[in-house]
């Protein structure tokens, strides 16, 4: 899950993680209201969306008194920023942080992540502050430091001051930067963050350590003992069919197409999407159903398939293991009937109970066509769209 | 043989009083797969589907003589749950829950280090040899007992895997699920070596998917060590980049973990790899009759 800025630097804070200051505004006057409370001769007005690049995008400004705040807050507010994180259509800015300006004198990159392949948490850091870190990786890997860390002792303070030694913090700054480092590593481990990246960390004129930027997201399985987190999820920022989809606990993700999936697994879900594009066909979702399926999620997974336009059938292709074929077969029947389901339909079923469900389907009296493996279903709802 | 699991193997079901665990219970007993106990906390004493169920990991051990474990306890006390069976020296755990927050996995991955206990999972399948033992939530039925080893990160592609094979006569060695998690235990290269030391396994199918590099780090190994025909598919060519494909691990962020670069990678290192999952079974039956196997694996 991805949250705001402002309200990453606000966790951060929190943790006595230096964080310039701020307050979150909605409209032009609480912009010009939140200026004036922090008093500074510089103030920085930045669009609040779940995606990087707002700078470049015009989404950042720094203002020299309260007219430049209104005039930059009025420009920013409402206006759709296009990035190279937010795709082609782009979104629409509803909320700005304003922020005291501060007198940077270096930038610098601080993340952390999970390490696949030593199933730790490694902290990176890099001199090359406000470039993207994987372009970085890509042309001068050199420069990017690493220290894995052990879960018992969690991030030591050698550990982080080795790394502040390695990208040249200044020495005034160096307890700034060390104590910054270890409190960074607090919030992601007490908060289960899945990434923490602060680019740029900055340095200032009088040795302050502060985060100018902060993306923290967060694990979705850990969501149920991070109440307070949970609690920040902006519903504007997502895709409303995935909104709706994650109410069912459904596991949803819109996509170009015109040919609705919904798949058990997300290994098959991933491979039914592959087929279909395999037989010339474009999936319209990736959709796992999950292990736990019941008739109503099933019901849920087609109304939310069919509320994209673009889609002009739908395949089913069900590998029951925890997953059994009549709870699907009794689904799909329940959902035809109850939408007055009028496009093409193609199951394919397979595996626990799959005599069963195969059953229901036969004895439903409903239009569906079925398919005795994967790729006959792909190219059966191939032919049945075109 | 086999890897990990056989008819002498017996288990204990963490969990069991819970739906899940007690339909698959029935699953597993009715395949032949010993199951000697139960654990559910408080639950102690009683009986379920005639199999006692104890209060603790140590004391089911104390009582049955088991050495496998598998582990059904919901996500927020599944970390606790293997760490449990690890504790009780358990030879196998296999952790068949969903959704556990990583960083439990990952104090847990630190909690085994230098114990005794091999974790397969968790968000994984389970493992199979077929008519001998069934742990997990396999369909047991599109298992046929054979030669070739399957080893996969995903649940339902496996049962996709194993059952094409099937439908073309080649029984499996074992059917072992890795989990679809960026923090598990068993990985494909632990599997790949059991295998590959295995006398009864010929062959072995590999299935990966988008995000990480552990299958570019298996097909290294595969190119260095292994000594018997591999063959590989990976799930995700069409995902696009940055959205997560249901598997917490199944990610393609930054540019890497794209299927392209794994299939290139896994082609480099002498492994072919399905185009599709339709023809996964008969790209590994080409390949055993490439290399003079086919007789050897044809099993019914």
């Amino acid at each position: 899950m991805n949250i705001h800025e402002y309200q990453g630097k606000e966790i951060m804070r929190d943790f006595g993680v230096s964080v310039p200051n701020g307050h979150v505004a909605y409209t032009v006057d609480e912009a010009v209201e939140a200026a004036k409370k922090l008093g500074s001769d510089v103030t920085v007005v930045k669009a609040q969306i779940h995606a990087g690049g707002r700078g470049k995008a015009g989404g950042v400004k720094i203002a020299k008194n309260l007219d430049e705040v209104r005039t930059y807050a009025d420009e920013i507010l409402g206006k759709t920023l296009v990035t190279h994180q937010t795709g082609p259509e782009g979104k629409e800015v509803k909320r700005l942080l304003i922020e005291e300006g501060c007198d940077i004198k270096s930038e610098y990159y601080v993340g952390l992540v999970l390490d696949r392949a030593t199933s730790r948490v490694t902290m990176m850091a890099s001199e090359e502050g406000g470039t993207e870190i994987e372009e970085v990786a890509e042309k001068t890997p050199e420069k990017i430091f690493k220290e894995v860390i052990d879960p018992v002792t969690g991030l030591t303070p050698f550990q982080a001051r080795r790394l502040a030694f390695n990208i040249n913090i200044p020495k005034e700054s160096l307890g700034k930067a060390v104590k910054f480092m270890l409190g960074l590593y607090e919030v992601f481990v007490q908060k289960d963050c899945s990434v923490a990246e602060i680019n740029p960390l900055v340095t200032t004129g009088d040795g302050g350590v502060l985060a100018l930027d902060s993306k923290l997201n967060f694990d979705d399985n850990a969501l149920f003992r991070q109440k307070d987190i949970a609690e920040l999820r902006d519903l504007e920022e997502e895709d409303p069919k995935e909104v709706e989809a994650s109410k069912y606990d459904l596991s949803y993700i819109a996509l170009d197409g015109n040919i609705g999936c919904m798949v058990n697994g997300a290994g098959l879900a991933m491979a039914t999407m592959d087929t279909i594009k395999h037989y010339s066909g474009d999936p319209a979702n990736f959709l796992d159903v999950g292990g736990g399926a019941t008739t109503e999620k099933v019901t849920e997974a087609f109304k939310i398939i069919l509320s994209d336009e673009n889609v002009k059938g739908i395949f089913v292709n069900i590998f029951g293991g925890i997953m059994k074929c009549d709870v699907i077969a009794e689904g799909v029947v329940e959902a035809t009937k109850q939408i007055g389901l009028t496009l093409p339909l193609v199951v394919r079923l397979e595996g626990t109970n799959v005599d069963a469900g195969k059953k229901i389907l036969d004895e439903s009296g409903l239009n569906i066509t079925s398919a005795d493996s994967m790729a006959e279903g792909a190219q059966k709802i191939v032919e049945l769209v075109k | 043989m086999s890897v990990y699991i056989d008819k002498n193997t017996k288990v204990i079901v963490q969990g069991i009083t819970g739906s899940t665990a007690l339909f698959h219970t029935k699953q597993m007993v009715e395949y032949g797969t010993q199951i000697v106990g139960g654990v559910t906390p408080g639950k102690g004493g009683t009986e379920v589907e005639g199999i006692p169920v104890f209060d603790t990991v140590s004391e089911a051990v104390e009582k049955t003589g088991e050495n496998a474990s598998v582990i059904y306890v919901p996500a927020p006390f599944a970390a606790d749950a293997i760490m449990e069976a690890t504790d009780a020296e358990m030879d196998l755990a296999i952790c068949i829950t969903e959704h556990i927050p990583v960083f439990d996995m990952v104090k847990v991955k630190r909690y085994m280090e230098g114990k005794r206990t091999r974790l397969v999972g968790p968000n994984c399948p389970g493992v199979i040899t077929p008519d001998e033992c069934k742990i997990g939530i396999m369909p047991g039925y599109i298992h046929k007992k054979g030669h070739v080893g399957v080893v996969s990160r995903s649940g339902t592609l496996t049962y996709e895997a194993v059952h094409q094979l099937s439908e073309a006569g080649i029984g499996q060695s074992t059917a072992v699920g890795i989990g679809g998690d960026p923090v598990n235990g068993t990985d494909f290269i632990d599997v790949l070596k059991d295998f590959n030391d295995d006398p009864d396994t010929e062959a072995v199918i590999m299935i990966g998917e988008i995000g990480g590099t552990a299958e570019e780090e298996a097909a290294e190994w595969v190119k260095a060590n292994m000594n018997k025909p591999v063959v590989g598919f990976i799930g995700g060519r069409t995902a696009p980049p940055g959205k997560r494909m249901g598997h917490a691990g199944a990610i393609i962020s930054g540019g890497k973990g794209t299927a392209d670069e794994k299939i290139r990678i896994m082609n480099e290192c002498g492994i072919q790899v399905a185009e599709t999952p339709s023809v996964m079974g008969e790209t590994l039956i080409q390949v055993l009759k490439d290399e003079n196997l086919f007789e050897k694996c044809k099993t019914h």
